[in-house]
């Protein structure tokens, strides 16, 4: 069943007017009819005027090595200091090098310049070599500097990642970094919103992967263009923190401004105790406004899209953007069933590159690489379920894998359960953390024609590696496919993997 | 920011859906820390190939780049921009955008239009026809005109204003560092900060 239901009324847009006149000083306030981005966005608003973009508070600014260099240069130049350095914090994390060996000048040239613009401006840096250091959107939950309600914004696309937590968080350009740094605010213009609802019970072997991969098929890679998603039902409910992470991260490939799921205990006790969590009665007060957060019962979304967990599987994507995905038991398509003649185009341009024959099956596939990492999936629960997958089996014979934890605690973490060692007996690399071959700024990165499963976010041309090819998969698929050197899912293998919470 | 009123010139047609930011400038040159520069970056790989319409000398000195639907998804990098930028393209002509994309584009100075598809389909199948055919983009009236072609488009009008005055948005938002300040006296005290916690 799939069906999107496009409504006509939005609460939103009728309360344009309405809520500009809103008195201030009820912005802690719960409000009646409204969806979960519609609060936060509400709870948020600096300045509104007619005609312009709203100014919004940001509450957490999240910054490293790529994007950032010329928004501070910006700073500098027009004498600028950053407005709320104790809101600010920045990792390294897309250029750092995972394995001992020489390192790229250009490379350091950047790090080293973050570190210098960290000192000058007073921002808090995880550096290379930090038992903090990892993959940006790793490192904010894992700090407990992600909550929900927040607004939260990155020089990076993959922060609708922090969504999970109920918390609004977009992915911005350098000028908007700059813009942020200085005002502590962002321009916008109010998102659209839209309902994906996944009801039911995940098939045993589908994972939060699998659901997201699922949801871009449906929805396609401009499904969610102006649009912040809510994802919304038991499905998505029975994940965990991570899994939701990995539905969230993958928001922006469908095209969405940002993609949230409301926060319930089940995000409560990730956070409770975690370093930047509240403490004492400010984790009463605070718990008080996030139970206050979600979707008001009966709101219409401008949008709906409603998907039964049981058609979910597990899936590959078999051409050069995310939505270009079939089943793993599905065949690669044949560009001419596609009646629309831009979707046509792109995939015989898709298949050309990936070198790939229609009517193949999926599972007839052999990739050169595994790679698991990324902000999508390097978590522990990302880690173990993927361990578990390879624990006392091998990788096939020329076949080249790789595990880069998403940060160093979560090397620490799958090191202390020994997970490091079923994946290094199986025959895999172990790296420190970074963002390494999910975009190959660093040494890891695909040679022209090798082919990958990837438990990363893009199948783009070159994406990890000039003329590279990629696979885009959930961590059980990338472990299984390793050990049979073609695509597998773990039940192939005989292994059962407990239904979905993560990964 | 250099103001946006009208700009007229040649078009050249990038016949493709989905042309992500990482074709547009793909992140092994994403290491520079400077602004200016990346023109010859843009569309790296696809240039490699001689037959890519940038490198058709027909199209030589084109400054509106005509595209397909969801030109810019993906990556956040405003180098792709400046890349666009820096190789002499004033205005992005497309049927859709992403959305990160269009905002960075807006923040620089370049011009995105959208436009329906069938209208990009007949001004890319003119310009096909005629590589030399100048098109004029007036931001004040908001329309595209020439090789045959006459269009309106719609740009919200505070983006609209900001590009015709050439103006950066830091400084009109630090007009209201007040509302700001009073926001911040709002925000409850249990709110995280980032310095190490004690």
């Amino acid at each position: 069943m799939f069906r999107i239901l496009v409504s006509c009324s939005t609460i939103w847009n009728k309360g344009e007017t309405g809520s500009a006149e809103r008195p201030p000083g009820r912005r802690w306030s719960g409000t009646v009819g409204q969806t979960l981005s519609q609060k936060v966005w509400e709870q948020h608003v600096v300045r509104r005027a007619e005609g312009e973009p709203d100014v919004l508070y940001v509450d957490l600014h999240l910054v490293h090595e790529v994007t950032s260099p010329q928004a501070f240069d910006g700073l500098r130049l027009a004498g600028r200091p950053v407005r709320r350095p104790d809101l600010t914090v920045a990792t390294m994390d897309h250029n750092v090098p995972t394995a001992p060996g020489p390192e790229d000048p250009t490379s350091v040239r950047q790090m080293d310049a973050l570190a210098r613009n960290c000192e000058e401006f007073g921002i808090a840096l995880y550096p290379t070599g930090h038992i903090g250091q990892g993959i940006v959107h790793v490192i904010g939950p894992q700090m407990g500097l992600t909550q929900p309600g927040l607004v939260i914004v990155c020089g990076d696309s993959h922060t609708s990642t922090h969504g999970a937590f109920g918390a609004l968080a977009f992915g911005i350009g350098t000028s908007e970094v700059e813009h942020v740094l200085a005002t502590q605010t962002l321009r916008a213009n109010r998102p659209g919103s839209m309902a994906l609802t996944v009801e039911g019970d995940l098939p045993p072997g589908v994972t939060a992967k699998d659901v997201i991969l699922g949801i871009i098929a449906r929805i396609g890679t401009d499904g969610g263009v102006g649009h912040v998603l809510e994802y919304r039902g038991s499905a998505i409910r029975s994940l965990s923190m991570e899994g939701r992470m990995t539905v969230c991260n993958m928001s922006i490939e469908a095209g969405a401004r940002a993609g949230m799921v409301a926060p319930d205990d089940t995000t409560f006790a990730y956070l409770e105790g975690r370093p930047h969590a509240p403490k004492g009665s400010g984790w009463e007060r605070a718990l008080d406004h996030w139970r206050s957060l979600a979707t008001d019962p009966g709101v219409a979304f401008d949008r709906e899209v409603v998907i039964d967990a049981a058609e979910l599987t597990s899936y590959v994507s078999w051409g050069t953007n995310p939505g270009q995905t079939v089943s793993i038991d599905g065949f690669v398509p044949d560009p001419a069933s596609f009646h629309d003649p831009v979707r046509r185009e792109a995939a015989e341009r898709a298949l050309a590159y990936m070198a790939l024959e229609p009517g193949t099956a999926i599972r007839d596939i052999r990739p050169d690489t595994v790679f698991i990492g990324s902000c999508t999936n390097s978590r522990i629960e990302d880690l173990r379920l993927a361990a578990e997958v390879v624990r006392g089996r091998r990788v096939r014979e020329g076949l080249r894998a790789m595990v880069v934890p998403g940060s160093m605690l979560v090397k620490a973490q799958a090191e202390r359960e020994e997970l490091d060692r079923a994946f290094r007996a199986a025959g895999f690399e172990w790296r420190d953390a970074g963002c390494s071959m999910c975009l190959g700024m660093n040494p890891d990165q695909l040679s022209p024609g090798e082919r990958c499963a990837s438990t990363s976010n893009r199948n783009f041309e070159g994406r990890q590696g000039r003329g590279g090819r990629t696979h885009l998969v959930s961590p059980a698929v990338a472990a299984a496919t390793a050990i049979a050197g073609r695509f597998c899912t773990p039940a192939d293998l005989g292994v059962d993997v407990p239904r979905a919470k993560g990964a | 920011m250099q103001p946006f009123r009208t700009h007229t010139g040649t078009a050249i047609p990038l016949d493709r859906s989905d042309v992500d930011t990482d074709q547009i400038v793909p992140a092994e040159y994403l290491k520079r820390i400077e602004r200016t520069g990346f023109g010859p970056f843009l569309f790296a790989e696809w240039r490699k190939d001689p037959a890519f319409v940038l490198n058709d000398p027909r199209y030589e000195g084109a400054t509106v780049l005509l595209a397909g639907a969801n030109f810019g998804s993906g990556s956040s990098r405003e180098h792709a921009v400046w890349a666009l930028e820096d190789h002499g393209f004033r205005v992005v002509i497309a049927p859709s955008f992403a959305d990160i994309f269009r905002t960075n584009c807006t923040k620089v100075g370049l011009l995105p239009v959208q436009l329906p598809a069938a209208t990009v389909r007949a001004l890319m199948d003119a310009v096909l026809a005629d590589p030399a055919a100048p098109l004029t983009v007036d931001l004040e009236a908001s329309t595209v005109a020439g090789a045959g072609v006459e269009a309106s488009f719609e740009i919200d009008e505070f983006t609209r204003w900001r590009l015709l005055e050439g103006l950066d948005d830091i400084g009109l938002t630090l007009r209201h560092t007040d509302a700001v300040a009073a926001y911040e006296a709002t925000r409850p005290s249990w709110l995280p900060a980032t310095a190490p916690s004690a």
